[in-house]
């Protein structure tokens, strides 16, 4: 059980305070393996930490349960093919997974896309950010302690959102829905309403939501201080989403790359100034709140006209080659695709960026110095999903 | 002294007085109340005692009577355990938007009653349920340890007053007793943690101690104020302390002082804390110790767990009800036709349901947290209090505005350090403000 010989921990972590004395008093070390079937690893991901007491002073992340051969897999079917794939990735937002596919495959093939459907993908993307964002909190309250109550009604929610994408492109999760220059389906007016309805009373939910948690002492207090990650180091980590402006960084792809039509909707970038667990919680909620004003806007401003652009190809459609990476601001951060293309109807390479994957990385970074109990919130306030870490 | 002989007392259930001598019994402190309220229901449970042992000899009468109490006891909380379990699930489940356990029907009628016969389903499963012991546990140490935890939750029961002449041991030291017996339950816990051999069950373990130092100590101090004021460690004599009502309007309950309210919640704060109960859960954190120290616990093991949870929380809100809620008094004298049991009931259901209320909305505290909120919140509040409840057993003789003055005096003496020690609490917690980007 003892560990003799323990690497240093980066400068300036919060566990470089952390003894490296090993004498009679203190006793030994504990090595406990923290999953792959922990309740809160959220999936298959493991965690082999070292304690002393119960401080960590070590963090070892392993994953790779989840492993399946995503990126082989691509470079064997076709373009389309990989669309159902892509929702496996991110199995909470299948939408924006889709998306960043698909803008990856237009850039390479010239494709372009009619207004309607870059609407409508807007709407789509932020409902699945909702949704996402929503989850989340439910998720990060449950690793707090509390018995289910938070996360019960985070998931209602999240049902009425499943139960529009259902109705519109006929499965809960894995939606399969957006196609090279544009989308499968037409949203139906009844569709819209219903979308319209959601967006309007989702405030209502979401301010039940803050009455209960965020004034919470208790959540303050587990939550505030805890996971501190200075933004040189999500910056030098190649974090990004909700995660790197909690940190106070101003980067948001939204805003950056300005793709489809985001540059016609008036919304904020929330900040925070001490990048820990509290702020990795609170900057959701708030961009949950500009993302209902996205909605609002997108949906009364939706315009007319085909949803698909006539002259696309879906059958025997070979991209010319060369190589092309479309990324757009999912709910964990930036998801991107590179497609490499040699002329065939397969991409030659056909890679992921994976948001939650990259962001996991500086985990060790954010734990030492924490007791278990934070180690466990802080994994939650990073939002992965397995099916996006471990491709 | 040995449990045994506690238990089989001679004070059981007064079961060594001849029968129709019961009423006069014990009830001296509160004589005045009991030729008006000692109705027939409220002798109900020992005359249907009387017609099943009167007509035994003397010497077997009294052994008779006690292991009839001692099986109403375990049967009445029995029951009110699997009911507790069956009522949390669904009030959980209410609250957070499900139906909570519904479709268990009863045998061979096949009606499901809202799920009424649930418990017993729960209860038949864990009995033939595989019992796996680690091979690297402590075998006796494991099989010990639900048993010890069980059989000390079973013991605090015997000195709580059930009603007006239900008390199954009167001691004179009966709240000792409780608190000496209360407090060896976290000692299985540890026992448990220790013995599975579980890296898991090791961290809770050390959590079960850590809490068991820090929060039996404000949960003995919210009780010494009342035994200070009423006089007694007996615990029928603290409730007929609190007989009588003040214009025949607010019962003269230790709750409806300044130091009695303070000391009723500081004592709730440990009692859920003494219980394991949420937000107080560290020892068995589900989202961070897997299952704590029940982790290598199954079957009937671990059903046992759950029996001494519920019966601690039982036990104590039974005690909380005893020191500060007046007992088995009624809460009004127009009330009192019916029987106090009813009384003593009704409250314990009431703080039961406060248990679970709580539960369901508030997360988990830290180890840290937990610690502090005890030692430099909870201790100080306490000590505090014994002092208000000494200034106002010396200030009995006060009378006329001065009375308003000691009123004053003592809310004071409540609220300046709550509000003293919890600012300096929470300093550093505060909701935060955000700034949004520029463009």
């Amino acid at each position: 059980m003892s560990v003799s010989d323990l690497s240093a921990p980066p400068a300036g972590s919060p566990g470089s305070r952390v003894r490296e004395v090993h004498d009679s008093f203190h006793g030994d070390l504990l090595e406990v393996s923290m999953g792959p079937h922990h309740p809160s690893t959220h999936g298959v991901f493991r965690m082999i930490v070292t304690l002393d007491g119960e401080t960590i002073v070590k963090l070892k992340p392993v994953f790779g349960y989840l492993h399946r051969n995503h990126e082989k897999l691509g470079e064997n079917v076709t373009y389309l093919g990989s669309m159902p794939y892509t929702d496996r990735l991110d199995y909470l937002s299948s939408m924006t997974n889709n998306w960043a596919y698909a803008l990856a495959v237009e850039k390479l093939a010239g494709q372009a896309v009619p207004e309607r459907a870059e609407y409508v993908r807007v709407i789509l993307a932020e409902l699945t950010r909702l949704l996402n964002h929503t989850c989340l909190a439910g998720f990060l309250m449950q690793d707090c302690g509390c018995s289910g109550t938070p996360l019960m009604y985070a998931f209602r929610e999240r049902e009425y959102i499943l139960d529009l994408f259902e109705s519109l492109s006929g499965s809960r999760m894995m939606c399969n829905y957006q196609r090279f220059g544009g989308c499968r389906v037409d949203p139906s007016a009844d569709w819209l309403a219903g979308a319209q309805k959601l967006t309007d009373r989702y405030g209502v939910f979401l301010d039940e939501f803050e009455t209960l948690l965020t004034g919470n002492e208790i959540i303050m207090a587990r939550t505030q201080g805890v996971g501190k990650l200075p933004p040189a180091l999500a910056i030098g980590a190649g974090v990004t989403g909700p995660m790197l402006r909690a940190s106070g960084v101003n980067y948001d792809l939204r805003k950056v790359d300005a793709y489809g039509v985001y540059p016609r909707f008036d919304f904020r970038v929330p900040l925070g100034d001490h990048g820990d667990v509290y702020d990795r919680y609170m900057i959701r909620v708030l961009e949950m709140r500009e993302s209902i004003k996205i909605l609002q806007q997108a949906l009364a401003g939706l315009p007319g006209g085909p949803i698909m652009d006539p002259k696309a190809k879906l059958r025997s459609f070979r991209p010319k080659a060369g190589e092309a990476y479309g990324r757009i601001e999912g709910p964990k951060g930036e998801i991107g695709f590179y497609l490499l293309s040699d002329g065939s109807p397969n991409p030659y390479r056909y890679r992921i960026r994976p948001p939650s994957f990259i962001n996991l990385t500086i985990l060790e970074d954010m734990c030492l110095g924490h007791t278990v109990a934070d180690a466990v919130i802080i994994l939650g306030s990073v939002d992965i999903v397995l099916g996006e870490v471990d491709r | 002294m040995s449990a045994l002989s506690l238990v089989l007392g001679r004070s059981l259930l007064a079961g060594d007085f001849p029968a129709g001598e019961f009423a006069t019994h014990r009830l001296q402190a509160g004589s005045s109340l009991v030729a008006s309220a000692d109705s027939f229901l409220e002798r109900l449970p020992l005359v249907a005692r009387d017609v099943f042992t009167s007509w035994l000899p003397e010497p077997w009468r009294w052994l008779v009577n006690s292991l009839i109490s001692i099986a109403v006891i375990l049967s009445v909380f029995g029951l009110l355990f699997a009911y507790v379990t069956l009522a949390e699930r669904k009030i959980l489940g209410r609250i957070q938007n499900r139906p909570g356990p519904n479709r268990t029907p009863i045998p061979f009628i096949n009606l499901r009653f809202f799920g009424l016969a649930q418990p017993f389903a729960d209860g038949v499963k864990a009995l033939t349920k595989e019992d796996v012991v680690p091979r690297g546990a402590d075998h006796l140490l494991h099989f010990l340890a639900p048993v010890v935890l069980l059989a000390f939750s079973i013991l605090t029961f015997a000195v709580i007053p059930y009603g007006r002449h239900l008390v199954p041991v009167d001691l004179n030291a009966g709240v000792l007793y409780f608190f000496a017996a209360g407090a060896a339950t976290e000692l299985a816990v540890f026992m448990a943690g220790w013995a599975s051999r579980n890296k898991y069950s090791l961290l809770a373990a050390m959590r079960a101690l850590a809490q068991l130092i820090s929060y039996e100590l404000p949960l003995l101090l919210a009780w010494v104020p009342v035994v200070l004021v009423a006089g007694s460690l007996s615990t029928t004599e603290i409730v007929a302390a609190q007989a009588g009502w003040k214009f025949n309007l607010i019962p003269h309950w230790h709750v409806f002082t300044p130091w009695g309210a303070a000391g009723f919640v500081i004592f709730m704060i440990a009692a859920l804390a003494e219980s394991n109960r949420s937000p107080f859960d560290l020892p068995e954190a589900e989202s961070e110790l897997i299952a704590g120290h029940l982790t290598e616990y199954s079957g009937f093991k671990y059903a046992l767990f759950f029996m001494a949870e519920y019966f601690g929380m039982i036990a104590l809100s039974g005690m909380a009800i005893t020191l500060f809620l007046g007992g088995w008094h009624a809460p009004s004298p127009y009330l009192e036709f019916i029987p106090s049991y009813v009384w003593f009931g009704g409250k314990l259901v009431v703080l039961l349901l406060g248990f679970i209320w709580i539960r369901a909305t508030f997360p988990r505290l830290r180890m840290d947290q937990l610690t502090r909120f005890a030692w430099k919140f909870l201790v100080p509040l306490a000590l505090i209090n014994l002092a208000n409840a000494a200034f106002w057993s010396l200030s009995f003789p006060w009378a006329g505005p001065l009375q308003l003055l000691r009123w004053l005096i003592s809310a004071l003496l409540v609220v300046g350090p709550f509000v003293l020690l919890g600012r300096q609490l929470s300093a550093g917690v505060a909701p935060r403000v955000y700034r949004y980007a520029a463009s």
